[in-house]
């Protein structure tokens, strides 16, 4: 069973999980807007998908 | 339904307050005073109002009893002239910097002459729903602050009121044109300004010592007029106090604005949208609130964004006449923006 409700591991917001959540699921947090990958099953584990960075004349 | 009148109503506060409020449900505009335009109609003025209003501009001296008056006239006009407003209306709501301060000696290094009407400066609630609601509730002189300091209090306010942070702030403020008023000037010429970053106030802006004055704590502003007609920007540069972190941080902005109804966080990860843009605040009353922190360095930098002319002014007033009324906040101010623009 997945529980509906996980917390984001990078803004610490509230994260709802569909219960059919399967492995490897892309999820996105509200607060931070960070895609999340249901990483375990049993119980649920959210880590941080990684993202390109902007570069903007630095 | 109350009756309004709106003096200084061909501004460009002016105006957007008669567009607020026409499309208000439970107000009647009755007047609309300009001295310039007197007879003349308020759409030749605001063309965005075509079929909103046949309304004509009227002198001060034509407006009959009304129960609320919003004051949108040029700095200095509204402290010499409030005697005969409050004489004619329940509540006065002011829009200029007349009332802001609440010490003359501050007010007179700020805006560089004596106060008219000092006995009056404590009178006046501020208008900021966020840190005054209550008082608002009950207030009949209203005092809504200047557009840049509306950000910079939103911005800093939570971290102020739990010491998360050393007294001490360092504001960066960018402008759109529309802030500088609705007459001509040199510095207004489209010449002037299309494509410049405009250092206008390096030292010494008087919105900073509005932001002082709500937050306790000294603050410093840069203002800079960039390629905008609307839009309010304020970076701000503070240093953590010792044990203060990112979420201390975050608590505190989640803790002051759950609740907010015009304020939201916007500190995002991904997207091209990732911290307060007013572009796509334009004509709605939001004030967008980020804010990212360096905890190695021990500093962090919050960011807040506005139309100066809505939350920075026009709606912010239509906020607190409804507090003060009794009615749902966000009527009348329901619009969420544009995107594109
Ligand atoms: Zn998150």
């Amino acid at each position: 069973m997945t529980t509906p409700m996980q917390t984001c591991p990078e803004c610490e917001d509230e994260v709802r999980i569909s219960q059919a959540a399967r492995l490897n699921e892309i999820v996105e947090c509200a607060g931070c807007r960070n895609e999340l990958e249901v990483v375990a099953l049993n119980p649920t584990v959210l880590a941080l998908a990684p993202e390109v960075e902007e570069d903007w004349g630095e | 339904m109350i009756r309004v009148a709106v003096v200084g109503a061909a501004g460009y506060i002016g105006g957007e307050l008669l567009r607020l409020l026409i499309g208000h449900p439970e107000v009647e505009v009755a007047a609309a005073v300009s001295s310039r335009f007197p007879g003349k109609r308020v759409d030749g003025v605001h063309p965005n109002l075509r079929s909103a209003t046949d309304l004509l501009f009227c002198s001060a001296d034509e407006v009959d009893e009304c129960d609320t008056v919003f004051l949108a006239t040029p700095h200095r006009a509204a402290m010499t002239q409030i005697h005969r407003w409050i004489g004619q209306a329940k509540q006065v709501i002011d829009l200029t910097g007349d009332f802001r301060l609440d010490d003359t000696e501050v007010y007179q290094r700020y805006y560089g002459t004596a106060h008219a009407a000092p006995h009056l400066l404590g009178d006046f609630v501020p208008g900021i729903p966020e840190l005054h609601r209550e008082s608002l509730r009950s207030a009949d002189l209203i005092s809504v602050p200047g557009c840049m300091a509306v950000a910079g209090v939103l911005a800093l306010y939570p971290l102020v009121a739990r010491d998360l942070v050393e007294p001490m702030a360092q504001f960066d403020a960018r402008t759109g044109s529309s802030g500088s008023g609705a007459t001509a000037g040199e510095a207004n010429l489209h010449a002037t300004r299309s494509g410049a970053m405009r250092v206008f106030a390096p030292t010494g802006h008087r919105h900073e010592a509005e932001i002082s004055r709500h937050l306790g704590i000294p603050a410093r502003m840069t203002a800079t007029g960039v390629e905008a007609v609307r839009g309010v920007q304020t970076i701000c540069h503070v240093t953590l106090r010792p044990g203060a972190d990112r979420s201390a941080v975050r608590g505190a902005f989640r803790e002051q604005y759950r609740d907010e109804p015009f304020v939201r966080l916007v500190a995002h990860q991904r997207g091209a949208f990732r911290y307060p843009e007013p572009k796509i605040l334009l004509g709605s009353n939001f004030c967008d609130v980020g804010y990212a922190v360096d905890e190695a360095a021990g500093r962090m930098v919050t960011i807040a964004a506005l139309d100066n002319l809505m939350k920075g002014g026009a709606g912010n007033a239509v906020q607190c006449l409804n507090i003060r009324m009794g009615w749902p906040e966000a009527l009348g101010l329901s619009f969420p923006g544009l995107h594109p623009v």
